[in-house]
């Protein structure tokens, strides 16, 4: 364990380089919100009544939770360097030494999360400090355990399933592709682009079938107050599944990437 | 980057005043063809390209469809209207990504390894060589796509444009991609300053999604900021106004020209200054 701690310390260092790179990126991602954040205002301004269940207040608070889950947990740079390291060989090194791989890439990825948040969270609060009448806070403690709870697990998952793609460099040379594709598909399904209960009821209940409404739209919904009760348990133990899984699926790859791994360069 | 063997015959012909354009065009077609040999290189990998960028195009389309389930209009838009303007900006943002995506996002590379200063010694333009220096071709199959879904919606529009009307719709486009290649090529330059300015660059992809949304929907600071100093909210509205004959004066392609000028001489001038301060990575 005091290895992987050492880990995370390196990568805190590392990733301190690019802080002002993250910086730039949080603040130029604070555009296309705001502008989504107008659009909303204008349709809800020429109409009476909320969208899907929605009150205006509800709908920005739901952008702005997302935008600080997505600070939290979406992966930056990891999946490029899993590949980097299989196509070049660096891999082979971690063959040898007692360390776990996919403990030492957690390690990493949570020192960048960690750097990415404390920069990030600098714009991020000022923008919602001016959005302040926009946006909600949690009812009670249960949303509040909930949340950091849901958050953590959709950081887990989203961890896996770039881990998982990025291992596909064992059999493929250029992953950027599947990536995106991948990334396609869960920037709407997992409610980047709207809630997804604003979508026709038989394509959200579909999607709730699939692990990416736990990748983001689960936490929010849980901040909003909407998964409550038994519906906030269910929902935390089929996230915890998704993670189960993700993590099987993940081991199960690596196992078979590496009896396919040939040591380029390595 | 080998410079052209017709160099010194063209240099003899300097005389006539069309040599330079001639010179030029030729310089483009080589690089148009060492462009189209690379690609060919990757064929599976070109493909996937584009199928990434079908997907994200279908995205936004889903994203405003969606919203107009909910809704009928965003300030003067209808649907249609909002199809055709997601299409023009995916069109206009495609032919930016065929002709100088990859070469903006180079020039931070350039300054880092030190290529530039190889390119500052060609007998060329540098800014020229930088800027069209490689054709990434699946741009021109996406913009394809687009094209066909103004075409979609147009029809649901019923709208039947004059030749005279496309003719200016392209020419306001043409007018839209300056403004996106000035203000890119701008924000490329800053990494005379800094090293990592990838971040920066990559920042402007944040615009592109502005540019697709209408302008009816935005008001006060927001609009004034990207319509007179980033004047990315002219980029497709103003050519997709003149097609859905939704203008409301003549100013407003007025307005997106001088303003692409303007962009353009002040990419110029930021571009000069900061050769000026470069001072190599090499030496």
């Amino acid at each position: 364990m005091e290895k992987y701690l050492h880990i995370i310390g390196i990568g805190i260092q590392r990733t301190l380089v690019y802080r002002v790179n993250f910086f730039a990126r949080s603040l130029f991602g604070l555009i296309p919100l705001t502008a989504t954040i107008l659009l909303w205002q204008t349709i809800y301004r020429d109409r009476i009544g909320d969208v899907a269940g929605y009150t205006l207040r509800q709908m920005i608070s739901y952008y702005l939770i997302a935008t600080i889950v997505d600070a939290l947990t979406a992966v930056a740079e990891d999946d490029w360097q899993i590949a980097a390291d299989i196509r070049d060989g660096n891999i082979s090194q971690f063959l040898v030494k007692p360390i776990d791989y996919l403990a030492y890439r957690f390690s990493l990825y949570s020192a960048g999360r960690l750097i990415y948040t404390a920069v990030a969270s600098v714009p991020i609060a000022i923008f919602i400090f001016c959005l302040r009448d926009y946006f909600v806070l949690p009812k009670d403690a249960a949303a509040c355990v909930g949340f950091a709870l849901s958050v953590a697990m959709a950081g887990l998952l989203q961890f896996l399933i770039s881990y998982t793609m990025a291992l596909l460099s064992f059999w493929v040379l250029e992953v950027a592709t599947f990536i995106f594709i991948l990334f396609a598909f869960e920037y709407l399904a997992s409610g980047h682009l709207f809630p997804l209960d604003i979508l026709p009821p038989v394509v959200a209940q579909a999607l709730h079938f699939t692990p990416f409404p736990y990748l983001l739209y689960f936490p929010v919904s849980v901040y909003l107050g909407q998964a409550t009760g038994t519906a906030l348990w269910q929902g935390l133990a089929i996230q915890a599944t998704w993670v189960l899984a993700a993590y099987a699926l993940a081991r199960f790859v690596w196992s078979r990437g590496i009896r396919k791994y040939a040591a380029f360069g390595g | 980057m080998k410079p052209s063997p017709e160099r010194d015959d063209v240099r003899a012909n300097d005389t006539s005043s069309l040599a330079p354009l001639n010179r030029y065009l030729g310089l483009y077609a080589a690089l148009w063809k060492n462009s189209v040999t690379r690609e060919m290189g990757f064929k599976s990998n070109f493909l996937l390209w584009i199928v990434v960028e079908l997907l994200w195009f279908a995205l936004q389309l889903t994203f405003m469809t969606v919203i107009y389930s909910h809704t009928d209009h965003i300030g003067t838009w209808t649907k249609w209207e909002v199809v055709l303007l997601v299409g023009a900006a995916h069109f206009i943002q495609q032919i930016f990504t065929a002709l100088f995506l990859v070469n903006c996002t180079q020039l931070s590379e350039h300054i880092r390894t030190g290529k530039l200063d190889f390119m500052l010694l060609l007998p060329v333009n540098t800014r020229f060589l930088v800027s069209f220096r490689q054709v990434d071709l699946g741009g021109f199959i996406n913009a394809a796509s687009a094209v066909a879904v103004m075409v979609y919606a147009a029809r649901e529009l019923q709208l039947a444009p004059s030749a005279a009307q496309i003719a200016g719709f392209l020419a306001l486009c043409a007018v839209g991609l300056l403004i996106h290649y000035s203000l890119m090529f701008l924000l490329a330059a800053i990494s005379f300053w800094t090293v990592q300015a990838q971040g920066i660059v990559y920042g402007y992809y944040n615009l592109f999604n502005i540019a697709r949304m209408p302008d009816a929907a935005f008001g006060g600071p927001f609009k004034a900021v990207f319509t007179f100093v980033l004047p990315i909210l002219l980029v497709v509205n103003v050519p997709v106004k003149l097609l859905a004959k939704k203008l409301e004066s003549p100013w407003e392609p007025a307005l997106l020209l001088a303003m692409a000028c303007a962009c353009f001489a002040a990419s110029e001038l930021f571009w000069r200054f900061s050769l000026r301060r470069y001072t190599s990575a090499s030496s």
